[in-house]
């Protein structure tokens, strides 16, 4: 069955090819070409969701992006399920699954409905009058409930299975909408040369042209003319044509955000084809051609299946040969109505009778209605419907000068409204262009530009074919003019279509029923009824956005986009005053809902992020350690062995380095090679230590203040040569050390002959660690004398390792004796493995970074961003040895003079030992004198960092305290949630406090 | 001497295995694509050359390759190339050599002038991307117009794809080189197999 509510012929779908799918279960049959919605129709289903907040049976109301109602959950499974699609956006395609949402146990008999009875105890703002106590309740109980059955879809539970991609492209005019206007803007700007693309939502470019029975273009009928203009466009290879792709954000400097569906509307996608693409196109000029939508009107029962937009009803007849019932009331404001009647009456719906508000309808289109033998009835509203799931019938009242006249009930299965168009300026209104109200049609149209953009056509209120046409070329032409300066030929267009006047209606419609009970729909997604609004402002809000937020009315995920005008309309009547004093809600992005998919992109699992790599991380991996994340490097942690956990795996290997030989990696160091004939004094000026007097060969420990005195960052400076420094920086630090150093070195110094370059990724660090390390580097060094006399500590050389190039530091960061050994990283991992093999007789253990931190807390080595938060000098620290006092200058000299920086009783950088020595405080734990103090206690510093110490047996932190070198010796206190823990306060330095071992 | 700060304490349990990827490997597994192929390119030499006026022209002299004046492109000679980078900032590539001799003989040539010589050699890796949809894939991760008209051969920029900084090159109307930090390689270069996907 392919549907029995089908046009003998016509349409623009395939009927040589049917097309099978379910909906709640149910199999049915359409064609090729047609969306959920209109198969639907075809096979005399209306009925396809029951309402948000009343759970009303509810139909298809209109046949695009504006339908407020048919909302469905499509996929063939849970990893492929979406929730609130538009079934009058749902492509047809074989198998395809669809179902109904926020309905229970089934769509014909929903408990929910019971909410429709109560009706009267949920007014606008309910949730905010009614659920007030008890507060807790609001997150346990009501929310959830309330949530569960005013829903929309269910989200899927399984992972999106789907890919997306994300794009970026560039054109000099954008068009977006491919209906008359923006079809003609196209080929005036194809026409011009320049780059052109033309997006259009919509399987087929067309827009309203595929709707269309009898107007003609050029002589043609529209339908041809729009294949000969497609062909001409597509021809041009200046011109890309989008369709299924949503322009629905309109961000600053002309990027346009669209949203394209690659795969969803076929049944057996291409695997190697994302489902949705993102673009991002920046476009020289733009032209908006995005038509209008048309206003339902505002009457009692408007909402019951069946009823929909007449201009709706017409295109699923001429479109998809789907007539929407077999015999029709229309209620019509325009001349609009009554191109649908005539072009229902076409397709073999009978037409019961025309509604009119109007007391004289005299435009072209009603004296063909009346021509074509349609009763027309002037004066006349829709005041009610009847039926349950379906209208059967609708109540039409005489609307006398002063009263109402007499009601007459009559039959019908469909029931067609029209209260004029509103242009569709969302994507203008996004641009922040200013919205101007027309008071002949009553609505708002572009006013101000503030983006390189224009309106053409219906969006700027030129609803006639022929107008839509002319502007539309011009403004294609005017776009390529701005954009290139290019011009397009004069084009004229001959378009012969029964013209629809300016008439129209906004607001409610008047009826004679109780106003207590009439429901008068506004916004059918939200449920706001005439009735809400008008109780908002009696209630004294006066402002649309708080209206909206009040009653909710155009707050729904159609973004009212059906509702907002007659939400106005109403308030309007209800204050007496003027539609445009009393403003417009803001239109934001997006147009029409979109997938979280599309902003994630390729961004998803192991692409999230980088995930940084030094060139040793595979022998690590392949050793089993285990690694964090520091920045976006995976750095090796520790190296268990066997079942070791954490703890026994770092004491293991703090034990080897204190005892034998360790094997560390530090390639993540950021370094900065500095060159120049000034490097030195660049030095001077961007550390707090003195450089002049460093001799080449030597290494320095050097601090680095931000102007305002605090230290932010330090590493070890080799000097390669007089012009020459080898900088390290943490390993977080890099990126933003090396920005700091070039802005001064732009800005404020010029003048110096010394230039910056990362080196961060050029060197493999490979530390090796332990009273051995001499032993296992000596065999394999060539041209370095690693002896105590030729390299003493602190000290650099260059020369070979395998026949590689290497600089080696002795440097310990430990407190043992130590080198690093930089090679370049592309031989990073067969040097370590040397090493490695080198080291195999003296024990040589692979360490992480937890072992690296309890080594050198043991030494009271701090860590930049662990012992520091950004408000430590370098005093405060201990560092201020580091600080070059007879030095003339340096970033943050002056800042350490403030006598602040020098208060005795800032925090101080201090060891703590706790009296019971194998609790292990937890860091960021505070530190008080008196834990009974009354509350607010007052506070004297906090734990920084805190371990249990394997060559110490015993725990060690360190702490930043309020006048801490005073207080050692002190006893102090760390309260915990479950216990008071006592500590003592002691130097810093726990290991080794001369520093004997370096030199063994 | 330091480090970054950590996240979490030592009783917290932060870690996690990670395998990691091998660059090598994905290069190897890497399918051919009429419309954009990626391959991986083989060592070269990198040279950073920062100076002032005076040097310029002996730098380019001793390299081989006259260094670029206007912004954004760079100049071959043979195999090797010289990239405008910044004003006073250049790269200097020479495929399957060694940089010492390099670094040597620009030393030379400008001894006394102001100037900064850094090898970089190992500091990035470089892939070709190659075919009529190669755009097309570098376009959804770097936000550039690659338009022959906007990015012309013999253009070369600092810019980023996705997440990663890159430098990109075109060397051909279908062709363009990425030359990226060693450590995002394999971030950059898995992006690119998921963007050749249907291209």
């Amino acid at each position: 069955m392919t549907g029995a509510f089908r046009t003998a012929s016509g349409g623009r779908i395939d009927r040589s090819k049917p097309v099978a799918f379910t909906f709640d279960g149910q199999h049915l049959s359409g064609f090729s070409g047609d969306t959920l919605a209109s198969a639907l129709i075809a096979n005399g289903i209306h009925l396809t969701g029951r309402s948000f907040k009343y759970h009303r049976p509810r139909g298809i109301l209109s046949a695009g992006t504006d339908e407020p109602n048919a909302l469905v959950g499509v996929g063939r499974d849970e990893a492929h399920y979406a929730p609130n699609l538009r079934a009058t956006q749902v492509e047809l395609y074989e198998g395809l699954k669809a179902e109904s949402q926020n309905r229970w146990p089934s769509l014909k008999f929903d408990a929910g409905a019971v909410n429709d009875l109560a009706s009267p105890l949920l007014p606008s703002g309910f949730y905010y009058k009614t659920f007030m106590w008890p507060a807790k309740a609001w997150t346990k109980f009501y929310e959830p409930k309330i949530r569960a059955m005013a829903g929309l879809g269910r989200a899927p539970e399984a992972p999106d299975a789907d890919r997306y991609s994300q794009h970026y492209a560039h054109c000099d005019v954008l068009v977006v909408g491919s209906g008359p206007a923006g079809l003609a803007a196209a080929l005036a700007a194809a026409a011009s040369g320049v780059k052109v693309m033309l997006v259009d939502e919509q399987p087929e470019m067309g827009g309203s042209l595929l709707a269309s029975r009898d107007a003609s273009i050029d002589g043609k009928p529209a339908q041809q003319w729009l294949a000969d203009a497609l062909a001409e466009l597509s021809a041009a290879d200046n011109v890309t044509l989008m369709t299924r792709t949503t322009a629905f954000g309109y961000f600053p400097h002309n990027m346009i955000a669209l949203a394209e569906r690659v795969t969803e509307h076929v049944a057996v996608p291409d695997p190697e084809l994302p489902r949705e693409r993102l673009w991002q196109v920046r476009a020289k000029e733009v032209v908006l051609a995005t038509g209008a939508l048309e206003r339902p009107l505002v009457f009692p029962d408007n909402d019951r299946p069946g009823v929909m937009l007449a201009d709706s009803g017409r295109t699923y007849a001429n479109r998809y040969g789907a007539k929407p019932g077999k015999r029709a009331v229309i209620f019509t404001a325009c001349d609009a109505g009554y191109r649908s009647a005539l072009d229902l009456a076409a397709a073999g719906v009978e037409i019961a009778a025309i509604a009119d508000l109007r007391r004289n309808p005299a435009g072209e289109l009603p004296a063909k209605a009346l021509a074509a033998g349609i009763e027309v009835r002037p004066s006349t509203a829709v005041t009610g419907t009847s039926g349950r799931l379906r209208v059967s019938g609708a109540a039409l009242t005489k609307m006398g000068e002063y009263d109402f006249g007499a009601t007459q009930q009559i039959a019908c299965d469909v029931l067609l409204m029209s209260g004029g168009f509103t242009p569709s300026v969302h994507l203008f209104s996004q641009s922040r262009g200013k919205l101007a109200f027309d008071p002949v049609l009553n609505c708002y149209v572009p006013g101000t530009s503030v983006e390189r953009e224009r309106s053409a056509g219906a969006s700027r209120g030129l609803f006639e074919l022929g107008a839509a046409l002319e502007d539309g070329y011009a403004k294609g032409a005017d776009a390529a003019k701005a954009a290139k300066g290019a011009k397009a030929p004069a084009r004229a267009f001959a378009a012969q279509a029964p013209r629809l006047g300016t008439d129209g209606h906004i607001g409610a419609t008047p009826h004679n029923r109780n106003p207590a009970f009439a429901k008068a729909f506004v916004d059918w997604q939200n449920d706001v009824t005439a009735k809400d609004i008008k109780l908002a402002t009696r209630e004294g809000f006066r402002s649309i956005e708080h209206i909206k937020r009040y009653t909710t009315t155009g707050m729904a995920t159609d973004q009212g986009k059906t509702s907002n005008m007659n939400a106005l309309g109403i308030v309007s009547d209800a204050l007496k005053t003027p539609v445009p004093q009393i403003g417009l809600t803001t239109f934001r992005p997006p147009f029409t809902p979109t997938t979280f998919g599309i902003f994630a992109g390729a961004a998803r699992g192991e692409l999230f992020d980088p995930a940084r790599q030094t060139a040793i991380h595979g022998w690590a991996a392949e050793q089993g350690a285990i690694f964090e994340d520091v920045g976006n490097w995976k750095r090796a942690l520790y190296f268990p062995r066997g079942n070791e956990g954490m703890h026994e795996a770092v004491a293991r290997e703090c034990r080897a380095v204190r005892s034998a030989v360790g094997i560390f990696d530090a390639s993540t160091l950021g370094k900065i090679e500095i060159v120049g004939p000034d490097a030195a004094e660049f030095m001077n000026r961007m550390y707090t230590n003195a450089w002049a007097k460093l001799e080449p060969g030597r290494l320095r420990y050097g601090v680095m203040l931000r102007e305002d005195g605090f230290v932010m960052d330090d590493g070890v400076v080799g000097r390669m040569a007089p012009d020459r420094f080898h900088v390290t920086t943490t390993t977080g630090g890099a990126p933003r050390v090396l920005a700091h150093m070039e802005d001064y070195l732009q800005t404020e110094w010029p003048d110096l002959d010394v230039w910056l370059t990362s080196t961060t990724e050029q060197w493999s660090v490979i530390a090796v660690q332990g009273p051995l390390a001499r032993q296992v580097l000596r065999p394999l060094l060539e041209g370095i004398d690693l002896s105590k006399e030729a390299m003493p500590h602190m000290s650099v050389r260059e020369g070979t390792i395998l026949g590689i190039p290497t600089r080696v530091f002795s440097v310990s960061f430990t407190g043992e004796l130590g080198f690093e050994v930089n090679v370049p990283s592309e031989h990073g991992r067969k040097v370590w493995e040397a090493i490695y093999a080198s080291g195999q007789k003296f024990g040589i253990t692979p360490y992480g970074t937890e072992t690296m931190h309890v080594l050198r807390a043991e030494k009271g080595y701090i860590i930049v961003g662990q012992e520091t938060d950004g408000t430590a000098t370098p005093d405060d620290v201990n560092l201020g040895w580091a600080v070059g006092k007879a030095k003339k200058d340096f970033v943050g000299k002056r800042a350490l003079a403030r006598a602040s920086m020098s208060a005795p009783d800032r925090k101080q950088l201090v060891g703590l030992f706790t009296v019971e020595p194998q609790t292990v405080l937890e860091e960021g734990a505070q530190v008080v004198a008196d834990p009974k103090a009354p509350v607010p206690v007052p506070m004297l510093g906090h734990v920084t960092s805190s371990y249990h110490s394997s060559v110490l047996g015993r725990s060690i932190a360190l702490a930043v305290i309020k006048g801490g070198r005073g207080r050692i010796g002190q006893k102090l206190f760390v309260p915990m949630p479950d216990r008071v823990i006592e500590v003592e306060v002691t130097e810093p330095v726990f290991y080794d406090p001369k520093g004997e071992r370096f030199d063994v | 001497m330091s480090e970054a700060a950590r996240v979490s304490g030592p009783d917290l349990g932060h870690g996690h295995p990670y395998p990691g990827v091998s660059l090598a490997a994905l290069a190897e597994g890497s399918k051919p694509s009429a419309s954009a192929s990626l391959k991986l390119l083989p060592a070269t030499a990198r040279l950073v050359f920062r100076g002032r006026e005076a040097a310029i022209g002996p730098a380019g002299e001793a390299f081989g390759v006259a260094l670029p004046r206007e912004a954004c492109r760079f100049n071959t000679n043979g195999t090797r190339s010289v990239l405008w980078l910044g004003p006073d900032e250049w790269i200097l590539l020479a495929p399957g050599e060694g940089p010492a001799p390099l670094f040597a003989a620009i030393e030379t040539a400008t001894a006394g002038l102001p100037h900064a010589l850094v090898d970089v050699s190992s500091r990035s890796v470089a892939f070709d991307l190659s075919g009529p949809k190669a755009g097309f894939v570098l376009n959804q991760g770097n936000p550039l117009d690659l338009s022959l008209d906007a990015f012309p051969v013999g253009m070369c920029t600092r810019t980023v794809f996705a997440k990663s900084e890159i430098v990109l090159r075109r060397t051909a109307p279908d062709s363009f080189v990425v030359d990226v930090w060693r450590s995002f390689a394999p971030y950059v270069w898995q992006l690119l197999e998921e963007a050749r996907r249907g291209a």
